[in-house]
């Protein structure tokens, strides 16, 4: 059945509190999730307090701060710092986004991180990814065709087939709407979420494939595809500003116009 | 079974037992019957209000009309119908135990089965009088 609560070892205590630095007048307070699997010890909360006049303007900025000037062990993933790279999708403020593009200031009173819900953690903000990554691998999310490749063009698309991807091509897999998921929380090992079913659909409805119906064959199960129940919560926390329930919609559509 | 150590890869266990090649009946279904149920619980919630303060000879007439009848065991059999396609939905999100949950998916819909002949044969019998 499902568990409401953490188990024993996963409940998270407080933790240490650092003090902004005296003189400081802008002074933020983040309270992060702190969990090292080498010292045996539950999760913590730790409390930083940071001068916002020495920081930068986005929850990163603040990570990279305490990292680089508070706590070297604090541990988080992040590349590019501008919404590409779909690294530091994290759980600020009670809601999965990427650190990179949330701005401090969107956040009144105190900031809370935690790491993506409802996944293994790895170390601290470090999620693992990899059921997600799996599950994304089994939709085989590139182009698969039967005709022989042109000799001497692409393969050809018009504007508007090509139209059929916007909203869809823009994914960067940060896996914010996947973790968001009740649906996905529930029945993760067999259900695919929202963020492969978008990347299910990205293939589904590009008119170069040829693979639409085996897609959709594999797609067509109570729980790869049907544990979606329009819960929104993917739409509502895509940091890309995406629709991936509107695309789970949109396969649930094609499933039904092929038998009707 | 049998062993807490899992060594299958993450790609094994995603792609599982595969994909079951059925659901967008249940999802048909559910939405089909739904959309039955608004005009069939208006005539319901109307035909009953109608009926307010109405003795049991007069109620008898009224539901051994073939049109009421008809329309009452409609609605009944689509309210079981689609109330069934719904706990299935709710057992398949939250009950987790393989056993457990085909026990209760086939016990849900043995109710399901029941409840709906007894409800028919009920407006049957105050229909024909017998």
């Amino acid at each position: 059945m499902v568990e409401i609560a953490l188990p024993a070892n996963s409940r998270v205590q407080p933790g240490k509190t650092v003090a902004a630095p005296a003189g400081a007048t802008r002074v933020k307070r983040f309270n992060i999730y702190r969990y090292d699997p080498d010292s045996g010890a539950n999760p913590r909360l730790d409390t930083f307090e940071i001068d916002l006049d020495a920081c930068g303007p986005m929850v990163l900025d603040a990570l990279l701060k305490i990292k680089n000037e508070i706590d070297s062990t604090l541990t988080f993933r992040r590349s590019c710092r501008e919404g590409i790279c779909g690294s530091c999708a994290m759980n600020i403020g009670g809601a999965n986004t990427l650190a990179c593009l949330k701005p401090i200031a969107d956040i009144e009173g105190d900031v809370a991180i935690y790491p993506l819900p409802h996944m293994p953690v790895v170390k601290d903000l470090v999620a693992d990814l990899s059921v997600p990554y799996a599950q994304l691998a089994s939709v085989r999310p590139w182009m698969q065709t039967q005709s022989p490749t042109p000799p001497d063009s692409e393969r050809l698309q018009s504007p508007e087939e090509r139209e059929l991807l916007d909203g869809l091509w823009e994914c960067i897999l940060c896996f914010c709407c996947q973790t968001s998921c009740p649906s996905y929380w529930w029945n993760g090992d067999r259900y695919l979420g929202p963020a492969v079913l978008l990347q299910a659909a990205r293939w589904i409805f590009d008119s170069r494939d040829e693979m639409t119906g085996e897609r959709l064959d594999t797609l067509e199960d109570p729980f790869k595809l049907y544990r979606c129940h329009t819960i929104m919560n993917c739409t509502q926390t895509c940091p890309k500003g995406l629709n991936p329930a509107r695309a789970i919609g949109a396969i649930k559509g094609k499933l039904i116009e092929r038998r009707a | 079974m049998g062993s807490d150590v899992k060594l299958r890869s993450a790609l094994g266990r995603a792609r599982g037992l595969g994909s079951a090649r059925e659901g967008v009946g249940h999802f048909y279904a559910q939405r089909a019957t739904a959309i039955g149920m608004i005009p069939l619980s208006l005539w319901f919630v109307v035909s009953v209000i109608g009926l307010t303060h109405a003795d049991y000879g007069t109620l008898r007439d009224w539901v051994g009309q073939p049109l009421n009848a008809t329309l009452l065991s409609l609605t009944v059999l689509t309210a079981m119908y689609h109330a069934q396609l719904g706990v299935e939905v709710v057992i398949a999100d939250y009950v987790h135990g393989e056993t457990l949950k085909f026990t209760l998916l086939t016990a849900s819909t043995m109710a399901a089965f029941l409840l709906g002949a007894a409800m028919v044969v009920s407006i049957l019998k105050v229909a024909v009088g017998v």
